[in-house]
């Protein structure tokens, strides 16, 4: 898209925030966890999320700290999205979200 | 001896009657290098073969062992699970107790959890735990079980269930353990008893040599005296005779109670779904989501890949009809690189059939790979999302220039029959208008887009209702086309399963119906009780 220095570019990008509430029946577990860190390791942007709109924000392209998260169902994940692809990224994460990562 | 009884939490149904295996720990010996460098680089190894392992078990494995097997090697695949391991290992501490020290921090985590499904993880993260230690040590650490037993431990490994055979019966009776554990749910999978949370089992002096498993009470009874013996042999004999009766009632086809036959068809996401079953407890297969391919693939599938699962299927079903649905991304089903992510309201966007006739290219593949597999069985192509005749009429001049192209190539081919899904009311409204071979009704669609609620969000849920008089008149409708066009017309969605709708679905003069196979006994019964 760009020719310019990426780095610096990157810095210029302001983070795109969404949320969505965890509707799939046992909340942000194996399966999903597995679904949406490979979803946002599709995305160069640095996609974070949190249990909370200010954070603590973990990475959400890491299985293993997405699971720490322990996020249970009913909960509102956060998402903070900053890079080229912000936009395609958090609406890809967000999709899974809503559809319950395919699960009923 | 006294014969013990213990309560615990029923984790999977059944009843079972076997010697007891009980399942220790070895601890592996392992000589460690003081070279902070050797131990950091024998963990790595240990590590990548760990999850070499476990890739391999995925190429022969399906459905959930796949999805857990996949989920160990996510984890391992990730950095974040053996930082803090190699930091310790930096300070000169050996690799097998580095990495133990880190996990049981992981572990501990998961134990420490208020939600029951997450306590359940600590599980898998112990068996994650232990492969990369038997790898560090060069020994095999993973339990092996004789077929038929009753395997008692504080806890299961999804890898030891899976390294055991349990085609000969057995059960597992754990101290503790989870009904959320990975392996309560292979064992639910496999139909092997299981009870947890039993507390302590400690002995004194021998341990038992037998063991009752009641996964119905979630009561287990070590060294039962010859009494309670006899009268558990006497239920499990009643109970095996009810399986094997409703099992006999899978098989028989679906009437009413009137005497009307009712065709039951299947909806599966692709072969694996058909994996152990018998071809006989359905009329075929009504529908094959193949957004799978898609998923699987990375990328858009090969003509040739998808060729052969569509052929897999129709040999399964060897002769019944199978309808299988062109491409159904875009809504809630993103397919990277081929749906827009762009819009605020995807169920109102580039979805289904739009997406195909929008990337004639990709719908192309499929077309082709479609008309070479209807050569081999009885298959019907269906086109979800359909809202107005043109796409129908678009779509079968594809399909009409793809199956002339294969044959003037000599490739074997057929043309199968092309239908319709009725999702989008429009279609239900004027299906005479569509020249379909035959009708699908989408009952979630239907539903949402009648109701203009969607069922995910939870403050419209109640309004989302298949049961609600409209959504019911353009579902009768649709069925009156189909009769007077003299085409068959099916229910695909949830609301086919649901046995709470069954009586209005029939009233609507519905004749053919598409579930989930866990749902066709179910439904038959149900089938079984309606007079229409």
């Amino acid at each position: 898209m760009h020719d310019g220095n990426v780095t610096r570019a990157a810095q210029t990008f302001v983070p795109l925030t969404a949320s969505a509430v965890l509707v799939n029946k046992v909340g942000l577990h194996a399966r999903p966890s597995v679904k949406l860190t490979q979803c946002a390791k599709g995305f160069a942007a640095k996609i974070e999320l949190a249990l909370a709109a200010g954070g603590p924000w973990t990475d959400a392209k890491s299985p293993v700290k997405v699971m720490r998260v322990k996020a249970p169902q009913g909960a509102t994940l956060h998402f903070r999205v900053t890079g080229s692809d912000a936009k395609a990224a958090l609406a890809a994460v967000l999709a899974l979200v809503h559809d319950g990562f395919g699960e009923a | 001896m006294a014969e013990i009884h213990l309560n615990g939490l029923i984790a999977s149904p059944g009843l079972a009657i076997g010697p007891v295996t009980m399942l220790t720990t070895t601890v592996a010996r392992r000589t460690a290098s003081d070279n902070p460098t050797q131990e950091a680089t024998a963990l790595r190894v240990a590590i990548e073969s760990a999850r070499t392992e476990i890739a391999e078990q995925i190429k022969t494995s399906r459905g959930e062992v796949a999805d857990i097997l996949e989920f160990q090697v996510a984890m391992l695949e990730d950095d974040a699970l053996a930082d803090p391991a190699y930091g310790v290992i930096s300070q000169g501490v050996a690799a097998d107790h580095a990495w133990r020290l880190a996990l049981n921090v992981e572990i501990d985590g998961y134990r420490a959890a208020e939600d029951e499904y997450f306590r359940a993880r600590a599980a898998d993260i112990v068996d994650i735990r232990d492969r990369v230690l038997a790898h560090l040590s060069g020994v095999d650490t993973v339990a092996r079980i004789a077929g038929g037993s009753i395997v008692t431990a504080d806890d299961i490994t999804p890898s030891a269930f899976l390294a055991a055979d349990w085609s000969q019966g057995g059960a597992i009776a754990l101290a503790a353990g989870s009904p959320s554990s990975h392996a309560a749910m292979l064992a639910r999978g496999r139909g092997t008893p299981m009870v947890v949370g039993l507390g302590p089992l400690s002995w004194s002096g021998q341990p038992p040599s037998l063991a009752l498993v009641d996964g119905d009470a979630g009561t287990v009874i070590f060294d039962p005296e010859p009494e309670t013996r006899r009268l558990f042999e006497l239920r499990m004999a009643a109970a095996n005779a009810a399986r094997i009766a409703a099992d006999a009632g899978r098989f028989a086809p679906a009437c009413t109670a009137d005497g009307r036959r009712i065709a039951v068809l299947l909806n599966i996401a692709g072969p694996d779904d058909l994996a152990g079953l018998d071809p006989a407890i359905c009329d075929g297969i009504g529908l094959v989501r193949t957004e799978f391919l898609f998923e699987v693939s990375q990328g858009l599938p090969e003509e040739d890949a998808q060729y052969a699962v569509y052929r897999r299927i129709l040999d399964w079903t060897q002769g019944k009809p199978v309808t299988i649905r062109t491409l159904d991304a875009g809504g809630d089903k993103p397919i990277a690189g081929l749906t827009t992510d762009s819009e605020r309201n995807p169920f109102l966007g580039l979805r289904g059939i739009r997406l195909s006739l929008a990337r004639p290219e990709v719908f192309r593949v499929q077309l082709r790979a479609l008309c070479r597999a209807a050569a081999h069985g009885t298959l019907k192509v269906m086109l979800p999302m359909i809202a107005v005749p043109s796409e129908l009429e678009r779509a079968g001049d594809m399909l009409d220039a793809e199956f002339a192209a294969l044959r003037t190539q000599g490739i074997a081919c057929a043309r199968p029959p092309l239908g319709i899904m009725v999702e989008v009311p429009a279609a239900a409204l004027c299906a005479e208008d569509f020249g379909a071979a035959f009708y699908s009704i989408g009952s979630n669609d239907l539903t949402q887009y009648t109701m203009a609620a969607g069922r995910d969000i939870g403050a419209v849920a109640d309004l989302n209702d298949t049961a609600n008089a409209a959504v019911l008149a353009l579902i009768a409708r649709t069925v009156e086309v189909g009769r007077k066009r003299g085409v068959e017309v099916s229910l695909c969605g949830d609301a086919a399963a649901d046995t709470r709708l069954t009586t209005a679905l029939l009233a609507t003069g519905l004749t053919t119906f598409s579930v989930s196979p866990i749902a066709v006994a179910r439904l038959k019964a149900a089938v079984a009780g309606v007079t229409t």
